[in-house]
């Protein structure tokens, strides 16, 4: 069972507590927008075997949204910052790199 | 190949069964194949197996990085049906069932198909709504099923708990054509037959490249060594997404764990399979004896082939409710396997933007009962280019918004 420490309240939640929120950090393509865009963001996803950036909601506690940084292949967690950002802080990348040297997700390395 | 028969297991019972040979050989790999399909799970070895028989291309190499099977064809809680809401859908899963029916005497194998009937049952009134609205459309699409009231669902189940009082039993969908098979022996079946056909199954070897030129592709690179192809396919379910990186497209899928449950073996109690989707459970009766259980998926990525324990909590406690008796059995194993999941909960099965590179995943929570049908389709893909089976399931039909949406149709795992 995963336990996340929710950033917004400091509580480490239990999976049951909490609620699966897909990839994170996307860019949102609406109207205007390409058809390719469109589609990608629509559907296409990340599906790494390895490290991993996901949403996750805080739903049975302070109902806050947050990020996870985490093992897809080893249900490790390197950490969780706050939602409220574009990008994985420098702690959370450097976390990983102790732990997985040369990773790299989508545009982040 | 030696063909199995009764006077078969006499003969080598007169001289202690030692005259039993391999159910297929484990070949090096050859310079050159001109098809190559990558998995040797069901799907890929029924995709071999009709290359051979329906168009007569035996020089065949099914690539596989672990065991033959071990994938979620050895997984998977072995249903059959196909009572599905979609036209695309019904087609390619009654195919499939219809080839299930005498895939024993065809590959000479016994796969234990067991038509013993399933039962989706209707626990709210939005589901009895749904479910009468697929019986009218199978009945157009030639799919034999019908509804049937909860008087009928507890002939038919007699452990059934008709009044639970959170998910009371209001009737249900019927196929009485629906049931189960031996899932290793699919695989088993079609492996001996693809063998005997001249075939390569290549066993503990990983793909590790896909090499094209010109935007075709030329080969793959394994871990031992490289292999030559006019075509491929790629048929490995979970790792569709490594495989896809590596012929250098994207998919749209999400690789999450599905989990499944046994009991210890008890007398013959239920001889149907039963399905309730609104709370996330099935549950059949192995030969065994052993109540076989499924449950949900979890919500997040992952490849780790475990899944959390509060999904079969939830699971067995909607089960228990459902089936009183079951609530002192104990349970002996539970398993995940990493599913791929689209976002319209149907599978793909298409060309891809390499050219002669072909794609069969997404099958998500319910690709055994598709193998001689997803097969048979991806085969005639394979060979010419075009199958009515799979014209549906491309993988440009989300760009062009044809969903083939069952998701809504069963609204849970299928």
């Amino acid at each position: 069972m995963l336990i996340l420490r929710c950033p917004c309240c400091g509580v480490d939640a239990e999976e049951t507590e909490l609620a699966a929120g897909g990839e994170a950090h996307l860019k949102r393509f609406g109207p205007g927008s390409s058809d390719d865009d469109f589609h990608d963001y629509l559907f296409m996803r990340e599906n790494p075997k390895g490290v991993h950036f996901e949403r996750w909601r805080h739903a049975n506690g302070c109902g806050k949204w947050f990020h996870v940084a985490r093992c897809t292949r080893t249900l490790e967690v390197f950490g969780t910052y706050s939602a409220q950002t574009t990008e994985p802080p420098q702690e959370i990348k450097d976390a990983i790199t102790a732990k997985r040297p040369g990773w790299t997700w989508r545009e982040f390395s | 190949m030696k063909h199995y028969s009764a006077f078969a297991v006499a003969r080598e019972a007169l001289r202690y069964h030692t005259g039993w040979e391999r159910a297929w050989r484990s070949p090096q790999p050859k310079k050159r194949y001109d098809a190559i399909i990558v998995g040797a799970g069901g799907h890929g070895l029924a995709t071999a197996y009709y290359l051979g028989r329906n168009y007569g291309i035996q020089n065949v190499a099914v690539i596989e990085k672990g065991w033959l099977g071990g994938g979620n064809t050895g997984r998977n809680t072995t249903i059959i049906r196909s009572n599905y809401l979609q036209d695309p859908s019904a087609a390619l899963y009654e195919r499939a069932r219809s080839l299930y029916e005498d895939l024993s005497q065809e590959l000479n194998y016994n796969i234990m198909f067991s038509p013993r009937g399933v039962i989706m049952l209707a626990q709210t009134q939005h589901e009895i709504r749904g479910y009468q609205r697929t019986a009218h459309a199978n009945a157009l699409q030639g799919v034999k099923t019908e509804w049937i009231g909860p008087q009928r669902v507890k002939e038919l189940v007699p452990i059934i708990n008709l009044d639970g009082p959170r998910y009371p039993v209001l009737g249900g969908l019927w196929q009485e054509r629906g049931g189960t098979a031996r899932h290793d022996a699919v695989a088993w079946g079609y492996a001996r037959a693809c063998s005997a056909m001249g075939m390569d199954i290549i066993q503990q070897c990983e793909v590790t490249g896909v090499r094209s030129d010109n935007g075709r592709v030329v080969g793959i690179d394994t871990t031992k060594g490289a292999i030559d192809c006019d075509k491929l396919g790629i048929v490995v379910a979970g790792h569709s997404g490594q495989l896809a990186e590596m012929a250098g497209f994207r998919l749209p899928l999400e690789a999450v764990a599905l989990q499944a449950l046994v009991s210890e073996p008890i007398k013959p109690c239920m001889d149907v399979v039963v399905m309730a989707n609104t709370v996330h459970g099935y549950m059949s009766q192995s030969d065994k004896g052993e109540m076989v259980i499924g449950g949900g998926t979890d919500g997040f990525n992952n490849y780790t082939q475990r899944g959390s324990f509060h999904h079969i909590e939830e699971t067995v406690r909607a089960l228990v409710e459902t089936f009183p008796m079951i609530s002192r059995l104990k349970m002996l194993r539970q398993w995940g396997g990493i599913v791929d999941m689209t976002g319209d909960r149907s599978p793909i099965l298409s060309k891809t933007p390499l050219g002669n590179c072909f794609i069969n995943c997404g099958w998500g929570t319910g690709g055994f009962k598709a193998i001689p049908g997803s097969g048979w389709g991806m085969a005639q893909l394979m060979a010419t280019g075009h199958s009515p089976l799979t014209e549906a399931f491309t993988l440009d039909r989300f760009k062009e918004g044809r969903f083939i949406d069952e998701s809504v149709a069963a609204g849970v795992a299928h």
